[in-house]
């Protein structure tokens, strides 16, 4: 998949600057998008307007998703079907996102700018614009499992529903 | 092999004889904690039931605490909308430990869960909380989760797809000195680990320091161990865990003391001798940018606020009021304490601590998260400084952007609201 870096940040990006506190008492995920990076002005403003087109890539470094458990991190960005290429992330946050389907990319070496051209494919990530490509390290199999099964709602309703029968 | 605290507890909850780390495993939970973000859980907990025909019933409603802290009272409509729509889940599923809006139950859900006895060592304990890695000072293995994994919990009994984590073993060792406190030693830990350092591991407290500490010490540790990235952070039971249990939370049930082995496996150990400690400061806008005191001393600071689920309990309230009885909160400073629980409140208010605080001119705010999260209560005007006793200073995290959160311990904090100016207590407090 082609696609291009529309957003660069540093280490230790906390669940405050993805979705800041203030903004906690809005749960639903149909809702959260609108307060994505609310303090970054001008990318929020941009995702507002749709100048930001879905599987546009994040790129941060260390640490991505640090802080809180709130769940509206991850589906804020999801709610935008941004993805995420970050040296590694936090654990709540990469678990949320799994869950809720949000596209994460652990790349520990990871180079781009803003607006680099960027191919992702299964195993790596290729810098179109510096022509570098990096090594893609597979997600927790724990967590790919989840994924595979279509998210935790999916993978939980059919546990459920074995259990059920087994009664 | 001898095996960690979280190997045993995680091969107990799963009945297997051992699990390593590594391993995929799915653990019966003890405890399932939610907030405010219940309103959350509980929309994805239909979602799961959503096309089933099965009736949404919780796996049981005796294992789930809902505690109400983060917004109390609410401070807009929407929060209140969302407590109502609890409340009447709460209350159709039959949850018994939940804790409303009230003066006899009410405070931080991480002091909450421990004051009630709802703890205990061996748990396994899920927050929608990431200090939820609180609860292992009681020897429970107790991490935070969001909450679409928490209505997979409630949903089935247990947390699928649990990774067994590796463990940091921190060895504390020697007498804290005097104004310096757990708040320290877990700062110093977070500057030498760094924000990721433990990230997806545990981290195991040991050390004679640790084993003389009371459970308020050991809840300050725990409760910060997020901040270095930890899966959950957790002491062995001992002693002062039955004590705490019997004397302080009214447990009378048989207790599991699941401690490690001598010969665990460790992927890191890192020592501390207490004795050389000083005050530590974290400064804006990342925890683990941590500067001993004298880095820092003079800063002119605008807020004040002790409480939180770090550094609200009776010991903090305590010398706090010990520092400013008879003395004056610094003009152009305002001075917040919040209790993390009403028991706190209480015992803070019989003891005449609360008294000699507002005498001083502090505010004594009603318990609950206050302005930890920024969302309620103290907000802070652009480019004003705040040094607080709670656990986060990411930009923002005091509900403006544009203001700088400095972290320090509770006798940091008292002595600093005398000089309107970050003060070391051991000089500033004669
Ligand atoms: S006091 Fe602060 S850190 Fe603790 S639970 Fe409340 S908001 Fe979270």
């Amino acid at each position: 998949m082609k696609t291009k870096v529309v957003l660069k940040l540093g280490d230790d990006i906390s669940t405050d600057a993805i979705y800041p506190g203030r903004f906690m008492a809005t749960v639903l995920p149909s809702e959260t998008p609108q307060y994505a990076f609310i303090d970054y002005k001008e990318f929020n403003s941009k995702l507002i307007s749709k100048q930001i087109a879905p599987n546009s890539v994040i790129v941060a470094n260390n640490n991505f998703g640090c802080g809180s458990s709130r769940e509206q991190a991850a589906s804020t960005l999801k709610g935008w079907e941004l993805i995420i290429i970050a040296k590694n992330f936090a654990r709540i946050f990469l678990q949320n996102s799994c869950n809720l389907g949000l596209r994460t990319i652990i790349c520990p070496d990871i180079e781009a700018n803003e607006n680099d051209e960027l191919e992702i494919t299964e195993k790596e990530v290729k810098n179109i614009t510096s022509g570098k490509k990096f090594a893609i390290e597979p997600l927790p199999k724990a967590r790919q499992a989840i994924i595979d099964a279509g998210g935790l709602i999916a993978y939980t309703r059919k546990k459920l529903m074995e259990k059920a029968a087994a009664v | 092999m001898g095996k960690t605290i979280v190997e045993k507890i995680l091969a107990k909850a799963t009945g297997q004889t051992s699990v390593k780390v590594g391993d995929v495993v799915e653990p019966l939970v003890d405890v399932a904690m939610s907030h405010e973000n219940g309103a959350l859980v509980i929309n994805q907990f239909l979602e799961v039931y959503k096309g089933t025909e099965l009736e949404p019933k919780v796996w049981d409603p005796s294992k789930i605490a809902i505690i109400f802290d983060h917004r109390v009272p609410a401070e807009s409509a929407k929060t209140a909308t969302n407590q109502k729509k609890i409340r009447e889940f709460v209350s159709a599923q039959g949850i018994t430990k939940f804790h409303d809006i009230r003066g006899d139950q009410g405070g931080i859900c991480h002091q909450i869960l421990p004051e009630n006895g709802y703890i205990r060592p061996g748990y396994i304990v899920v927050g929608t909380d990431s200090h939820t890695t609180s609860h292992g000072a009681l020897g429970a293995f107790s991490f935070g989760i969001g909450a679409t994994e928490m209505a997979s919990v409630w949903t089935l009994g247990t947390v699928l797809n649990v990774e067994v984590p590796g463990t940091i073993k921190v060895i504390v060792t020697g007498e804290l000195p005097k104004f310096v406190s757990p708040k320290d030693i877990i700062l110093n830990l977070i500057g030498k680990l760094s924000a990721q350092g433990a990230n997806f591991k545990v981290i195991e407290f040991h050390g004679n320091t640790i084993r003389k500490m009371s459970t308020s010490g050991r809840l300050v540790l725990c409760n910060m161990a997020v901040e270095a990235g930890a899966t959950s952070g957790i002491v062995p039971p001992d002693e002062e865990t039955v004590r705490y249990l019997r004397e302080e939370a009214g447990v009378k049930d048989k207790l599991d003391m699941i401690v490690p082995d001598a010969d665990a496996i460790y992927e890191q150990v890192v020592e501390i001798d207490a004795s050389k400690l000083t005050p530590q400061i974290a400064c804006p806008h990342t925890v683990d940018n941590v500067k001993a005191i004298d880095k820092v001393s003079g800063v002119k600071v605008n807020q004040i606020v002790i409480g939180s689920c770090t550094n609200g309990r009776i010991d903090d309230i305590e010398i706090a009021a010990s520092i400013l009885k008879g003395k004056k909160v610094a003009e152009g400073t305002r001075m917040l304490i919040f209790p993390a629980s009403w028991k706190i409140y209480k015992e803070a208010m019989t003891r005449g601590y609360l008294m000699d605080l507002i005498n001083a001119g502090a505010m004594i705010m009603n318990p609950g998260c206050g302005c930890c999260l920024g969302v309620h209560q103290g907000a802070l005007g652009d480019k004003e400084v705040s040094l607080s006793t709670t656990n986060r200073n990411f930009k923002g995290r005091q509900g403006n952007p544009n203001s700088d959160v400095y972290l320090c311990s509770p006798a940091v904090a008292a002595a600093s609201a005398i000089t309107g100016e970050i003060t070391d207590p051991r000089i500033g407090v004669n």
